[in-house]
């Protein structure tokens, strides 16, 4: 048990050096797709969706906690959405919580309701069968809130696009916050997109 | 002396259809399939035939125009691809009877088909349309109508589309006495995306970037599945190396989804050590993936014809190195696994689906061969390379997730060992396969291809036709083994308590995606 132990604190805590999270070599290509509809309710197009394309520069964890108290002042609890992924991007999502990114190091917490949410990330080509949960969970979210959406499928409808049984982008149903695109997004691409975006958010939206 | 060929031997199943369906041929391709059109009234007799010789439904879907009802039956290796043609107000006999995987895929086939065709069966209800989709014709808005369970302190929890956790939409509905289940139905769907049709629209040579993301946790099995069915529907031949580093990527894909559940798995029983190394385990197997062939979860590693990528010395040294270097970490896990009281009170007897139950349901894949259930394509057929590579399969008899967890741990050393046999005996770099003809013949073509993944049976069932010039899908239908076993979790889950319910279903992991499609 003690050799576990010992790994952990070696493997566990803060100690990758900066650099050494991957960035995705995809990123650029995909941007969402900006010829979709957008419905003349939606208080932002598309077009108008912040999208992180680059990841500003290498973080490491410790870092991203500091960055992250700077920003919020205390944590950040995220919902995650599926309307209708793959996994894939569930996948990553779940990599963020590894002992390398150690997401909750950083203050940043996966949490159980939309009620203790500040930030939804929603993922898939947004299937017809799920819009009535999903507007129901971005409902129960408190404001201010945030919504993601997370891989190509909620950015821009993705190989599914629209169809009988799918809406396609996000922002075809919901105002959409930020777009993190990649399929699926690397983890530590994720993790840099929502700081930054935090980062940018005018004081008027951070939570309070 | 001359040699002159064996004799061929026919199978049971081959027997079976050369007397009821006459006019079955054999498609090209790693496994016998015997493929052809089943007249209307041996739709029911082949059925039965098929059943009391032991054989299981795989699938049944109806094509794209609703003209034909397929369906799949495997029996030991062979497999029989028979189709009925439908006709007006015909009442489809049920096979649910026979088959209880049935139920679900003939709802399915049902919404799918537009209302199109009538099976005979008493659970008329929709599944995977909820009313939603847009469409002439569509299951009216309506709560779905879950079976009601009464009596004395009997109530209902219901959870879902969105769970609690990181995971895929579904609804489960419990029927509780206490903390005890009486009942347990799930609906799902709630992930339909409408696949079979989007592939339609593209060129069929692009198929497989869907193929990789119906799932994403199988991307490689689909992704070599649909590539196996349009190489046998073209009938092209892949080189040697091709199809080993195929199989290298499919014993990667496995590997990596066997440390993320065995670590899901300690997790769920309160240890949350095994979680912390066996998620920083499979960090480490995404990245070298990443790294060598381009992508994490290896989507798009496999094309028509080919592999995306090749492997030097170096690479091949480094794979091989991970391989050792993971060996005995996963046997110090499993050890303290097994060690472990806490663990072990949690895992033993839990959900558990006994052998009997196993076959009369018809559960497959690795959660059948934790319950008995002894069939693991990689061990049969003629499906290079694991013909060469004398694959172990795991077996254990208990059903219950401690057999689930040990099938894993089996099935992830094993496939350390397969990766580095592999990279032993990886052929070398053949000539260029020279340009692949084929590409323009004129009649509607059938291919089917079947894969062994880390949740089970895939089987990829597709028709091409040459479309103004270019090749298009006619029909394509994906067959995920959670089909087959989501209704026999719903019968683990009976007499134990719902706070085990995570246990249970995460010891199965079945697939939302694939399943809904
Ligand atoms: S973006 Fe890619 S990984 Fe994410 S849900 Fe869509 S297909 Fe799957």
């Amino acid at each position: 048990m003690w050799k576990l132990f010992n790994q952990i604190t070696r493997h566990g805590l803060c100690t990758e050096k900066p650099g050494s999270l991957t960035r995705p070599s995809s990123a650029t290509s995909l941007t969402p797709d900006t010829n979709h509809g957008s419905d003349p309710g939606l208080t932002q197009t598309p077009s108008e969706i912040p999208v992180l394309c680059a990841a500003p520069r290498d973080l490491a964890p410790h870092e991203a906690h500091q960055r992250l108290l700077k920003i919020v002042g205390r944590a950040l609890t995220i919902r995650a959405v599926d309307a209708g992924s793959c996994n894939g991007c569930e996948l990553e999502m779940h990599a963020l919580s590894n002992p390398y990114y150690n997401l909750e190091g950083a203050g940043i917490r996966f949490v159980a309701s939309p009620r203790h949410a500040d930030l939804l990330l929603v993922t898939g080509p947004v299937a017809r069968n799920m819009v009535q949960a999903l507007l129901r969970a971005i409902e129960a979210t408190p404001r201010p809130r945030y919504v993601v959406a997370l891989g190509e499928c909620a950015c821009s409808g993705g190989l599914f696009g629209e169809s009988y049984a799918t809406h396609g982008a996000l922002s075809e149903v919901t105002p959409v916050d930020l777009c993190i695109p990649g399929c699926p997004p690397e983890p530590g691409f994720i993790l840099q997109c929502l700081l930054t975006f935090l980062e940018r958010l005018p004081a008027s939206r951070l939570p309070a | 002396m001359t040699s002159s060929a064996p004799p061929l031997q026919r199978t049971i199943l081959q027997r079976l259809l050369q007397e009821l369906c006459p006019d079955c041929q054999r498609l090209p391709g790693p496994f016998p399939v015997w493929h052809g059109p089943c007249p209307g009234a041996q739709w029911w007799p082949l059925a039965q035939r098929i059943h009391q010789a032991g054989g299981r439904l795989v699938a049944l879907w109806p094509d794209a125009h609703a003209t034909l009802l397929h369906v799949t039956y495997a029996l030991e290796e062979t497999l029989a691809w028979v189709w009925l043609e439908l006709g007006k107000a015909q009442k489809i006999p049920d096979l649910s009877p026979l088959f209880p995987a049935a139920n679900r895929l003939q709802r399915a086939a049902v919404d799918l088909a537009d209302f199109s065709l009538a099976f005979d069966a008493p659970d008329q209800r929709p599944w995977l349309d909820h009313g939603c989709w847009l469409r002439e014709q569509s299951a009216p808005p309506q709560p779905y109508a879950f079976v009601p369970v009464t009596g004395e302190g009997v109530h209902e929890i219901a959870v879902g589309p969105i769970h609690a956790g990181i995971i895929e939409p579904g609804h489960f509905r419990f029927s509780v006495v206490g903390e005890k289940v009486l009942r347990l139905e799930a609906h799902l769907g709630y992930t339909h995306k409408g696949a079979a049709a989007r592939w339609r629209q593209r060129p069929a040579l692009l198929g497989h970037e869907l193929a990789a993301r119906l799932c994403g946790d199988s991307t490689v099995a689909y992704s070599w599945a649909f590539c196996m069915a349009l190489e046998a529907a073209l009938d092209w031949r892949v080189a040697e190396r091709t199809l080993w580093l195929r199989a290298l990527l499919l014993e990667r894909e496995r590997v990596a989804n066997h440390l993320g559940d065995l670590g899901a798995l300690g997790n769920d029983a309160g240890f949350a050590v095994g979680l912390a190394h066996f998620s920083r385990l499979r960090e480490d197997w995404l990245r070298l993936s990443k790294a060598l062939f381009g992508h994490r979860l290896l989507m798009d590693s496999i094309l028509p014809g080919g592999v995306r990528t090749d492997l030097d010395k170096t690479q091949c040294a480094l794979l091989h190195a991970q391989c050792v270097a993971l060996e005995p970490e996963l046997l110090t896990l499993r050890d303290i696994y097994e060690g472990h009281a806490g663990l072990q009170d949690r895992f033993g007897t839990t959900g558990q689906v006994l052998p009997g139950l196993a076959r009369q349901l018809g559960l497959t894949g690795l959660a059948g061969r934790a319950s008995g259930m002894a069939a693991d394509l990689r061990c049969h057929g003629n499906w290079a390379p694991y013909n060469a590579l004398d694959v172990q399969a795991a077996l254990r008899e208990e059903g219950d997730v401690a057999a689930r967890v040990a099938v894993r741990f089996d099935e992830t050393l094993e496939s350390l060992r397969l990766i580095r046999l592999i990279l032993d005996h990886l052929p070398a770099p053949g000539p260029a396969v020279a340009a692949q003809q084929n590409l323009a013949s004129t009649h509607a073509v059938r291919g089917l291809g079947r894969v062994e993944g880390w949740r089970g049976e895939i089987q990829v069932a597709l028709q091409l036709e040459n479309h103004r010039d270019s090749l298009t899908l006619r029909d394509i239908h994906l067959h995920d083994p959670s089909w087959q076993n989501w209704p026999v979790l719903e019968h683990a889950i009976l007499g134990n308590i719902v706070p085990d319910f995570p246990l249970i279903n995460k010891s199965f992991n079945l697939c939302y995606s694939g399943h809904d499609q």
